[in-house]
């Protein structure tokens, strides 16, 4: 019997003030409905446009668990197509990345597709003559997904034909891209320095609820990030501070810095750490940088990108963003208990290379499955997804700093150790899981 | 110190691997140059640490935080302890300068971890540079290069 199919109002039931329910992480019919509702109704990552520069360039990935590929199209505009063939259900594009030329061609019976999906050819066409194949589902091509956004090369998609518009959905979140990609000279980004690639045995939104839980830091990697502190310590004085421990050594702050740097939470789930102060903020000079910024932006306005210098950014439901070191992280879904974790990185185009060097390290140091932060991170998560199967409690807590008065507020700024971004994760859970259903 | 051959060179990588499986950690650090790295590429064939990330790409000073971590009270990932196995193939000199003292020696493993229920294997090459230093054999760069650098992993807490 189905506990949570059809059945709308038990989901939202899960979905508490200030408590969520245990369901929601480990319940495997509730990952299936989020794959079929919540990941078609809402706006989903699917790649950056500087993976795909030249027509026919492709990469191949996934939307929820959904395999798709995205293509640069004959007219230069950037498509996603669900990657099966209509024939015989093979995906047409194989591995990671490449160049298909002017069309697809599925390796098995050679029927063959524009980049925008549409029918191109089928080998011996004529033994399709009067067999109905016209009304066949097969004869309209490879699917393409209806919606597709291109922002400052960032590209999302919805599954779901209907449903808010890009703009709707990310509002005033897009202010973080918009940081990012106004820290390059020449205002642009590409994908540079590789994909660390971390396997999750939890949920996915254990991943997402960490990136603004502010309390974690100074307990959970204490072991990591406090051992660089006491290590680096030792060193005779007068050495210079390594970029090492100039990125692990913040994660190490009090209470009190986390609670002063402050979050803000926009709607629809997407918020971010890091408003007036965030563990970035302190990082030295790049030599030439600040000379390049004046001169591509100006004095004034130079100053107002670098000195937004926000923590971890979250666009709902599985991305998180890091402005100032040029991290994109992609939570993607494979299992109720399992998730893929992409942590890509950008070049700062026109930049110096020295950005890049220490996006990279940081990426190495703190997301790598060899990541000692890392290995602090998954043991909690996979201990709360065997702590969450007791029955000896029900729900999550996410009181902390709550507030009756926030339900249906936006664009707040509040004390960086408060738990109402989480809490409207799940509201913006409960909502896009529904929509549709 | 005596001239440097092929069996010194080949017992120099079976004690090194020894340390680790022993989790002889402060003996295994000692084998390294101050200037020395331990780097494990993402890419195959990977040729640059510094502008394409790497799985490690560690520093003496990087290697001791792992260590000392290893050993923490609240290092909770490794309550439990991991445990590891080197399984080497006869290390193969790739290169030799008796003059200069420094010679590359290149070693196919497999190297398991294992942790709770849980047990990995993966797949290898690594290739040490040495210099001899002071009378002795030391590590100026540490190189591993897993047949499989662009999967997607768990955990992989200790060192190969």
């Amino acid at each position: 019997m189905n506990k949570y199919r059809d059945n709308p109002d038990a989901i939202r039931a899960l979905v508490r003030d200030n408590e969520v329910h245990k369901d929601t992480y480990i319940d495997a019919e509730l990952f299936e409905l989020e794959m079929e509702h919540l990941f078609a109704n809402a706006w989903i990552y699917v790649g950056h446009a500087s993976q795909v520069p030249h027509k026919g360039d492709y990469y191949t990935t996934t939307v929820g668990t959904e395999d798709v590929v995205m293509v640069r199209h004959s007219d230069d505009s950037v498509r996603v197509l669900y990657n099966r063939c209509p024939h015989k259900g093979v995906m047409v594009a194989g591995g990671v990345c490449g160049n298909t030329g002017k069309f697809f061609r599925c390796p098995y019976h050679a029927w063959t597709f524009k980049t925008d999906g549409s029918p191109l050819s089928i080998p011996l066409k004529k033994g399709y003559e009067n067999t109905g194949f016209e009304s066949c589902e097969a004869s309209h091509g490879m699917a393409a997904v209806p919606n597709v956004k291109v922002y400052r090369d960032f590209v999302f998609c919805r599954l779901n034909p209907g449903g808010p518009s890009f703009e709707a959905y990310f509002g005033a979140s897009l202010s973080t891209i918009d940081n990012m990609v106004d820290r390059s000279p020449d205002g642009r980004l590409e994908v540079a320095g590789g994909v660390l690639r971390y396997l999750h045995n939890c949920n996915w939104k254990m991943l997402v609820d960490n990136q603004t839980d502010t309390c974690h830091p100074m307990v959970a990697h204490e072991s990591s990030a406090g051992t660089a502190v006491r290590v680096w310590n030792e060193a005779p004085q007068g050495t210079p501070k390594p970029m090492a421990v100039e990125l692990f050594a913040p994660f190490m702050s009090p209470y009190e810095f986390f609670e002063n740097m402050g979050i803000r939470v926009w709607e629809n789930g997407h918020g971010h750490t890091g408003v007036s102060d965030s563990i970035h903020a302190a990082y030295s000079e790049v030599p030439g940088y600040w000379e390049q910024m004046v001169a591509a932006h100006g004095e004034a306005r130079a100053k107002q990108i670098l000195g937004d210098t926000r923590h971890n950014t979250v666009y709902f439901p599985n991305i998180m963003v890091k402005g100032p070191i040029q991290t994109l992280r992609l939570f993607k879904p494979i299992a109720v208990d399992k998730t893929l974790v992409e942590s890509w990185t950008f070049r700062l185009v026109g930049a110096p290379d020295m950005l890049l060097e220490r996006t990279v390290m940081y990426n190495r140091l703190i997301n790598a499955p060899t990541s000692v932060v890392g290995h602090d991170d998954l043991e909690m998560y996979e201990r709360a997804q065997q702590g969450l199967r007791s029955r000896g409690r029900d729900w999550i807590n996410v009181a902390r700093l709550y507030d009756p008065a926030e339900k249906g507020r936006t664009n707040i700024v509040t004390n960086g150790t408060n738990e109402m971004q989480m809490r409207e994760q799940m509201r913006a859970w409960a909502r896009f899981i529904t929509e549709s259903m | 110190m005596t001239a440097i051959t092929e069996k010194t060179l080949a017992d120099f990588v079976y004690a090194e691997a020894r340390m680790l499986d022993e989790q002889r950690f402060e003996e295994w650090l000692a084998l390294f140059r101050d200037d020395a790295y331990y780097w494990m590429p993402l890419a195959h064939d990977q040729q640059d640490p510094r502008l394409h990330t790497s799985l490690l790409y560690e520093d003496t000073l990087l290697l001791k935080v792992r260590i000392e971590r290893l050993a923490g009270q609240r290092t909770f990932s490794q309550q439990p302890k991991s445990r590891c196995h080197h399984l080497l193939q006869a290390p193969r000199i790739e290169s030799s300068d008796a003059a200069r003292g420094e010679h590359v020696v290149r070693t196919a493993f497999h190297y398991t971890e294992a942790r709770l229920d849980a047990q990995t294997l993966f797949a290898g090459w690594a290739t040490h540079h040495l210099v001899e230093t002071g009378g002795a054999l030391r590590i100026r760069l540490k190189r591993v290069d897993l047949l499989n650098c662009d999967a997607a992993f768990g955990n992989i807490q200790l060192f190969m």
